[in-house]
């Protein structure tokens, strides 16, 4: 891969994540992140979509006046999330049942629409998709890591396997309640934006307001 | 009528599209910078909401549902699948109409609302609704009751965030935390706080 590849598909990793920096496709991060089955699950969806509609919006991109823009994207998105749920539903339903409305939501991820106004509109077809595998790998790597302290820590298993034996079957581990709430996802991305920015100090954002120094002698 | 007024209580508030599903956070943290604009951006979620769902639900019962064709004369026919782009097209459309309608008849609510408007058609939290609606299997006046109730929780949700964040200027937040983080942990305080909520039984 030459330098411009690699920095296409690496960058939405860390350095201009989807979640953390974007303020894209949040919602779902949040709602499905319980286990890590789910989380995998709506990765792997989501990666799908974004890539193959980047690659095929991409692709007519020359051909379509920009005022019906928007909603000729719109078309190809739903086309291509209407797919996979219909693959989701006869494979694995169990889990599609679980993610529930979210799939459908896909639609309206901002990351896909995001992503093909501002990259596979002026791109060939070919990097726009692997620019859509970054972003959607981006996106993956924010929730698999949510996925996973949810569900180590509010049940103590992973991908349904028991790491902590917890009290209740006669192990040690007191289950974290709250790690299975909606209100813990918020705290965990949160405390992750804490983390990302502390260390890559580019991203930390300006304050509105600055504090004004009191002088040592005022203090006094 | 009290059936309605507890699907309308609870969409609201046990069952908030924002902080409890999750729907339209996008936008929630995005544009929840100053009050006025939140109240703007939610008058238009309830407006849009209280309009799609209704309309989603008419396309889903007379054309969509496993055998809601049987007034064409053909009772086997299950579109269900084609959900999705149907419900989409239709907040599109209809959020254009209305765009139109405003700016033709109400010129202040028109300029009031600005932008938000054609950003509403990818908010979560409206084709959100139009899915939950579908998966909860509600009657026409269960989802014209819905859609207002879902749109005013989220209008208050997005009101009370706007609210907490214009205090939140003026405090001493870590370097790694200003802006993002910390909106992040403020909703995750007042998601904790809906939970209190949700106990409780209509």
């Amino acid at each position: 891969m030459d330098a411009e590849t690699k920095k296409v598909v690496y960058d939405p990793l860390v350095d201009n994540n989807p979640i953390t920096l974007q303020i894209l496709g949040i919602c779902s991060a949040l709602a499905v992140t319980t286990t890590l089955a789910a989380s995998l699950l709506m990765c792997l969806a989501l990666t799908v979509v974004v890539a193959c509609s980047n690659a095929s919006i991409s692709m007519i991109r020359q051909h379509v006046p920009s005022s019906i823009r928007i909603i000729v994207q719109m078309t190809i998105i739903a086309a291509l999330v209407i797919i996979v749920d219909q693959l989701l539903k006869a494979f694995a339903y169990d889990i599609a049942k679980t993610l529930s409305v979210f799939v459908g939501l896909i639609i309206t991820n901002c990351i896909v629409l995001g992503r093909a106004e501002a990259f596979a509109m002026k791109n060939p077809p070919m990097i726009s998709m692997l620019d859509g595998l970054g972003n959607g790998l981006g996106y993956s790597l924010v929730l698999i890591l949510v996925g996973t302290v949810r569900e180590l820590f509010g049940s103590g298993t992973l991908l349904g396997y028991t790491i902590l034996p917890s009290v209740n079957d006669g192990g040690w581990y007191y289950t974290n309640g709250m790690m299975l709430l909606p209100p813990s996802a918020f705290f965990i991305i949160g405390l992750m934006i804490w983390g990302i920015r502390t260390w890559k100090s580019a991203q930390v954002e300006k304050a509105d307001y600055e504090i004004q120094q009191a002088h040592h002698s005022e203090v006094v | 009528m009290e059936g309605y007024i507890s699907l309308f209580v609870k969409a609201i508030f046990v069952e908030n599209l924002a902080l409890s599903f999750f729907l339209g956070m996008c936008t929630f943290m995005a544009v929840s910078k100053q009050v006025g604009t939140a109240i703007g951006l939610g008058a238009a979620v309830i407006l849009v909401q209280g309009i799609t769902i209704p309309a989603n639900n008419l396309l889903f019962q007379y054309l969509l549902n496993d055998g809601a064709l049987a007034w064409m004369g053909l009772p086997d026919v299950d579109l269900s699948f084609l959900g999705l782009i149907c419900y989409i097209g239709v907040i599109a459309a209809m959020v254009q109409i209305l765009e139109m309608v405003l700016d033709k008849y109400f010129p202040a609510l028109y300029n009031a609302l600005g932008v938000f408007l054609p950003l509403i058609t990818v908010n979560c939290a409206i084709l959100g609704g139009s899915l939950f609606m579908v998966e909860r299997d509600y009657n026409f006046g269960e989802s014209v009751v819905y859609g207002v109730g879902s749109g005013a929780g989220w209008a208050l949700a997005i009101v009370a965030l706007a609210g907490i964040r214009e205090k939140l200027k003026y405090s001493d937040v870590p370097g790694g935390l200003q802006g993002l983080g910390i909106t992040f942990i403020t909703a995750g305080l007042m998601s904790l706080g809906f939970m209190a909520f949700s106990g409780i039984q209509l």
